[in-house]
């Protein structure tokens, strides 16, 4: 098999559908040819390993959507079980089985339909296959309803593919991070698949109006609304909430972000910054409820004394955060710059929640705007560097003078 | 063409296709993305724009040689404003319901680059003749790309063109509908128009390479 490959490579070397063909031959085997002059790069991660490693990091999130979606889908029928065992009630073939039939689809159509589209931009372009959507795909399915129809998803993966990257000049060109630009697109485009208190359970839309009817609030959306929810704080925390499905249990997002920072892929600045922004933005919230600046009949009112590091337990803050915001291409590059990127996604997302009903979930509008911002923080942060720089060089005592310097440097830079 | 020479000719061809004032000179794009929901409001646009391209650029090529040039502006503006009041007039008595979709919009022609453009850029050099035909070529070109742009978004936004419901019904369920199709919200949205938009100049520049501007 791996000789035939050899084989038809060579014989295919040059011809049109030759990058999707490599794609395949690389993802399978390694290259039978070595580099004939010296290399220059040494290093253990390429870009198909940091791929496989943020993907590594989704893994327990998934495992958890999918028994969570069966969880939520037989709760919701059956009402929630009081002594709730993790055994007895969370993990069982029952709960991974309807995880696994409305979860799998979902992963599948991602890849399969953004993959053809790399694929054939890769044919026309005449480039190789890049692996940017690898993560990409994963993410995808993470991020919205369990129960979004299968075609819906298909057409949001091309609109963000394309559009999204493609048309930027591919995966590392891209301005906005595609997976929330397939996000935004279903968000806009079909509202009432996104939101309510339908879509979050499995079969919630198909029983709506019949004697079965079935539903499950996000705690975001309880509160947009006014009225109370049931959870309790380790639900919160350990994700047996309904939600999107990966993003409901904080846990594992926190390990997973652990282990992205552990592993140097994603930036920790942006985390912590994050963070400190969601706090901030809540303290200041909680700060107007107790000063009582709010009268209690106030549309805000629920969702601003709802207490400040609360956010961080529901709806996707969490998720966002370690996986979306960290996207190395998307955001900021300069370390400085990343404190003030990170600080605004979480700020912006918690203030989105609170004063946009309409949008219970504000994260993935914060980062895409965010997104866009980045390059201009980049360029502040890179012109203040510049400016510090000449200040010390022209304070600083140089033998010999260096006045004409400075001035060869002012011109450089300007 | 035997009616018109090839010049004439030219100058009613480039603005549809290589000279398109909203894909290659990218004006007139707040009309372009605010009333293109809905492919009959398109039309009806378009319509407005070419009669007050059309007759705009003939007056002031009439009067192109007594307009003293400080002011030619302001005279300018008179001349779109008074054909806009027509027009504004005309929907009201006739089309009551699409000038109320169309709303400050059909004021807004006032201010619609594409008009001063040509105005500034031809009518106030050439004969009336090559005026009008210049002001119905790129009426013309601004209408093409508004009704391709409408024709998306109704179709794709509200399943229905000039407001026959093409895709089925989508309450009761009907043709597209019953197998769980939905309607695409996102295309109601103006940004949407910017979109769709995008990709027509897109695919121009794909097929005509030598659009593409040096970077």
């Amino acid at each position: 098999m791996k000789e035939k490959l050899h084989q038809l490579k060579l014989k295919y070397q040059g011809k049109k559908m030759a990058p999707a063909f490599n794609a395949l031959h690389t993802f399978l085997y390694t290259p039978n040819e070595t580099t004939h002059s010296g290399s220059h790069v040494r290093a253990a991660d390429d870009l198909k390993r940091t791929m496989n490693t943020v993907i590594l990091a989704l893994v327990p999130c998934l495992l958890f959507g999918m028994f969570n979606a069966g969880y939520q889908h037989y709760s919701a029928i059956n009402g929630f079980p009081e002594n709730f065992s993790l055994f007895d009630h969370f993990l069982t073939w029952d709960n991974f089985l309807v995880g696994i039939t409305t979860v799998l689809p979902l992963v599948i159509v991602s890849y399969g339909v953004g993959l053809a589209i790399e694929f054939l931009f890769a044919v026309i372009k005449g480039h190789e296959v890049e692996e940017g959507y690898l993560v990409t795909g994963m993410l995808v399915p993470l991020i919205v309803p369990v129960d979004t129809p299968l075609w819906m998803l298909a057409i949001a993966v091309v609109f963000g593919v394309v559009i999204g990257k493609e048309v930027f000049g591919g995966t590392g060109m891209n301005i906005l991070n595609p997976a929330l630009t397939i996000r935004a697109f279903l968000f806009f485009a079909y509202p009432t698949w996104m939101s309510g208190d339908k879509v979050w359970v499995h079969e919630g839309v198909e029983r709506a109006g019949t004697a079965d009817a079935i539903s499950g609030e996000t705690v975001l959306g309880s509160l947009a609304q006014g009225s109370d929810y049931s959870y309790s704080l380790a639900d919160m925390f350990y994700g047996f909430i309904p939600g999107s499905v990966g993003e409901t249990s904080t846990l594992l997002i926190v390990l997973g972000g652990l282990f992205l920072i552990f592993s140097k892929i994603a930036s920790w600045r942006i985390m912590v910054s994050a963070v400190i922004g969601a706090l901030a933005m809540g303290l200041i919230f909680n700060g107007i409820v107790d000063a009582g600046w709010l009268p209690e009949y106030s549309k805000f009112y629920t969702l601003m004394s709802f207490p400040y590091w609360q956010h961080l337990l529901v709806g996707g803050l969490a998720f966002g955060i370690v996986f979306m915001a960290t996207d190395p291409v998307t955001g900021s590059q300069t370390n400085k710059g990343k404190w003030y990127y990170g600080f605004f996604i979480g700020f912006l997302s918690v203030m989105i929640r609170v004063f946009n009903p309409g949008y219970p979930e504000g994260v993935f509008l914060a980062i895409l705007l965010m997104n866009v911002f980045a390059p201009t923080i980049d360029h502040y942060v890179v012109r203040g560097n510049i400016k510090k720089r000449l200040k010390r060089f022209k304070t600083a005592t140089i033998y010999p003078k260096a006045s004409d310097a400075v001035d060869s440097l002012k011109t450089e830079t300007a | 063409m035997a009616l018109l020479s090839k010049k004439d000719a030219n100058l009613i061809k480039d603005p549809l296709a290589d000279n398109n004032p909203i894909t290659i000179q990218v004006l007139g794009i707040c009309s372009a993305l605010a009333i293109t929901a809905e492919l009959k409001a398109s039309v009806v646009m378009a319509i407005s724009v070419l009669f007050v391209l059309g007759v705009g650029n003939v007056v002031i090529s009439l009067i192109r040689n007594i307009i003293p040039a400080k002011i030619r502006i302001i005279v300018q503006l008179v001349v779109v404003a008074s054909l806009v009041i027509i027009v504004d007039q005309v929907l009201k008595a006739f089309a009551y319901e699409l000038s109320k979709t169309l709303s400050v919009f059909v004021g807004l022609i006032i201010t619609n680059c594409i008009i001063m453009g040509r105005f500034e850029a031809f009518a106030l050099g050439n004969g009336p003749w090559k005026s009008f035909l210049d002001g119905i070529g790129n009426a013309l070109g601004y209408g093409v790309i508004l009704v391709i742009v409408g024709f998306f978004r109704e179709l794709l936004g509200s399943g229905t063109l000039f407001g026959m419901k093409v895709l089925g019904d989508p309450v009761s369920k009907t043709g597209l509908y019953s197998i769980g199709y939905e309607n695409n919200g996102f295309m109601i949205i103006p940004p949407a128009a910017l979109i769709v938009v995008g990709i027509i100049i897109w695919v121009q520049r794909s097929k005509n390479r030598a659009l593409i501007e040096e970077a």
